[in-house]
């Protein structure tokens, strides 16, 4: 994560009145995976199209692999790979002439073209039905269509705007698997999305949205602690004695809260299961399970924003 | 704020692939239909009147006499709905698809994208006109027997480039509403509105609202003539339909003898009737020449600066 390859500094863009992204900061570094994340409507896509140079800066910077979008967008045009919203295609068109048609338009020489092309879509799994129209393709086939035609490129930045929204669980985990695969080439991926729960899963890092403004930013973790204080919930569920205040004394708890019946939430300081199953074992009880609970982006998000809210309410 | 790169850039890549979707759509496919049908049409019922009459000049576009069916007037109405045809969907089908921001995320400026699919469309209308005025030549050829000559070809020439003029101004208000309006229907409807507005009503608001800006003089009106001021300003309205300044365009080049365009001053001046060598038919004909193809330029830059300023997000 050295070297730094999209730089926004106080990016924002105003409709008329209506300020959509306001004094936005973040850097993307090479190879990383970073999100944009946030409810619809919350700028995401015209931060996006502004790093594009496809919309006029109101005020601010960016600097993407040290080009400004708006002064020189053929030079970032160049080395970004972008997947719009619900990407579309030319119908009647197979897909091999889409990516023919990118191909020329992105300028690569015509020996190149049959071969970048063929590989890319190899690795999409896409090989099978290359010479279809693509008016026949599902919604996650042009997903990986659109995929492909960034693989062609060569892009060294991947930008993809809401690229799992509308897809089934299954085809959704095959695309963040390839977008693993784009990390690992080296190319730095910016995702948007408004669904925080899957795509924090291949995110290094992420910015969370709301009313145009970044909230909050940096790795999961990270917003966990910060936000959830403490980061780590381990539930337990086991029978018998006062097992509450067993679990309390157990160090490192800093909070015991009876979710059900014989069901104890922890909020500990670190993963305290070893110790906590210990202690229901010597006090007798009879231990039924024992679960770590993950950070989630959803509980950060909205932990975050009701406490805005009560902040709001109390002023 | 300057840009850098050429605005240029991937300018004939759009131009062949437009170029090449139009004439493999079904739509060209309906469009060469009419081409033909048109044409036998046209070849018929004109042969027939000039066979009745006499076989001179302006041979078979413009035969003397009252034709059911003239070229000038098949292609007065053909000519704009192939335009619109081929443009009404040109940009908003590009939202609808939801291809342009993908298409524009690469690096080529929007105004190759335009430029592109301008000179498509103008090229697909240039090929049927081509095939259209060559049809009826062939056809005439075998039924009349008589060659045109030298200066009826040039006459014939001039008529066909006029003719695309007059097409890419039907095509560049089609393509200006497909990026001012974002469905297709509506860019459609309001084109051929407009066409059947321009086309039907207008020449004879033009007579009426000529009237009321400058009354007729009754000096004039004893004398049994028009109203010089009256109707200036009735042809000079009338001229902002471009099937006005087609149909005065075409008539200067294919009836030499025509006096439509200086009534005045022949009227004035007692002009004798006699037919205008080729020279003096193309300048008689320049200022609609001219009108048309400033108009289609005008049209584009509306389009294109619409078009610049569009968001792209869908």
């Amino acid at each position: 994560m050295s070297d730094v390859v999209i730089e926004t500094h106080d990016l924002t863009k105003r409709y008329g009145g209506n300020v959509a992204v306001d004094a936005v900061s973040f850097t993307v570094g090479r190879g990383e995976i970073f999100g944009l994340l946030g409810p619809n409507g919350a700028g995401k896509t015209t931060t996006i199209l502004m790093m594009l140079g496809l919309t006029d800066v109101t005020s601010g910077s960016v600097s993407v692999l040290g080009h400004n979008p708006a002064r020189e967008p053929l030079e970032v045009k160049r080395v970004v790979g972008y997947l719009p919203d619900t990407v579309g295609f030319y119908d009647h068109m197979t897909a091999r002439d889409n990516l023919n048609y990118t191909a020329a338009l992105i300028g690569i020489p015509s020996a190149e073209r049959d071969q970048r092309i063929a590989s890319a879509v190899d690795r999409v799994g896409l090989d099978a039905v290359q010479y279809q129209q693509v008016g026949t393709f599902s919604r996650g086939m042009r997903q990986r269509l659109g995929l492909a035609e960034i693989l062609m490129k060569q892009a060294a930045i991947a930008i993809l705007d809401e690229p799992t929204s509308g897809l089934d669980p299954q085809a959704t985990a095959e695309l963040l698997e390839m977008i693993r695969t784009l990390k690992r080439d080296g190319v730095a991926v910016l995702i948007s999305s408004h669904l925080l729960e899957r795509v924090q899963s291949v995110c290094d890092r992420v910015a969370l949205f709301n009313a145009g403004r970044i909230a909050l930013i940096g790795s999961v973790p990270q917003l966990a602690s910060q936000v959830l204080g403490g980061g780590y919930h381990v539930e337990v569920e086991a029978e018998g004695g006062n097992l509450a205040a067993t679990l309390l004394a157990v160090p490192g708890v800093k909070a015991v809260e009876a979710v059900g019946p014989g069901r104890f939430r922890l909020l500990a300081e670190g993963d305290v299961r070893p110790q906590a199953a210990a202690a229901v074992v010597n006090a007798g009880g009879q231990l039924r399970r024992l679960s770590f609970e993950e950070p989630s982006l959803d509980a950060i998000y909205n932990r975050y924003f009701q406490s805005q809210a009560e902040v709001q309410h109390a002023a | 704020m300057r840009r850098e790169g050429s605005p240029w850039r991937g300018l004939s890549v759009v131009y062949f692939r437009e170029l090449f979707d139009h004439l493999t759509s079904v739509r060209m496919l309906v469009l060469e239909f009419l081409v033909v049908l048109f044409g036998g049409a046209v070849v018929y019922f004109s042969a027939e009147q000039v066979r009745n009459t006499t076989a001179e000049d302006p041979w078979l576009f413009a035969p003397p006499g009252q034709t059911l069916l003239s070229f000038m007037v098949v292609l007065s109405i053909l000519v704009p709905i192939m335009a619109i045809g081929l443009g009404f969907d040109s940009i908003n089908g590009e939202y609808n698809r939801r291809t342009m921001s993908r298409i524009l995320a690469q690096p080529i400026y929007r105004d190759a994208l335009l430029l592109g699919k301008f000179l498509a469309g103008l090229s697909t209308i240039t090929i049927s006109l081509i095939t259209l005025w060559l049809l009826v030549m062939g056809f005439g050829l075998l039924r009349l027997g008589i060659p045109p000559s030298a200066e009826e070809m040039g006459r014939l020439v001039v008529f066909l480039m006029v003719t695309i003029a007059y097409a890419g101004v039907w095509l560049a208000l089609a393509m200006l509403f497909s990026i001012v309006f974002r469905s297709t229907a509506t860019a459609a409807l309001v084109s051929l509105g407009l066409w059947l507005f321009l086309s039907l009503l207008w020449p004879a608001l033009a007579q009426l609202f000529g009237e009321v800006i400058s009354p007729s003089d009754i000096r004039f009106a004893m004398l049994g003539l028009p109203t010089p001021d009256t109707l200036a300003w009735q042809q000079g309205l009338a001229r902002l339909s471009p099937g006005t300044l087609y149909g005065e365009a075409v008539v200067a080049m294919l009836n030499p003898d025509s006096q439509s365009l200086s009534t005045l001053l022949a009227q004035f001046q007692g002009r004798i009737a006699a037919p205008l060598p080729l020279d003096q038919s193309i300048l008689q004909a320049w200022p609609q020449i001219v009108s048309l193809v400033a108009g289609m330029i005008l049209l584009y830059v509306v389009g294109y600066v619409v078009f610049q300023r569009q968001e792209v997000r869908a």
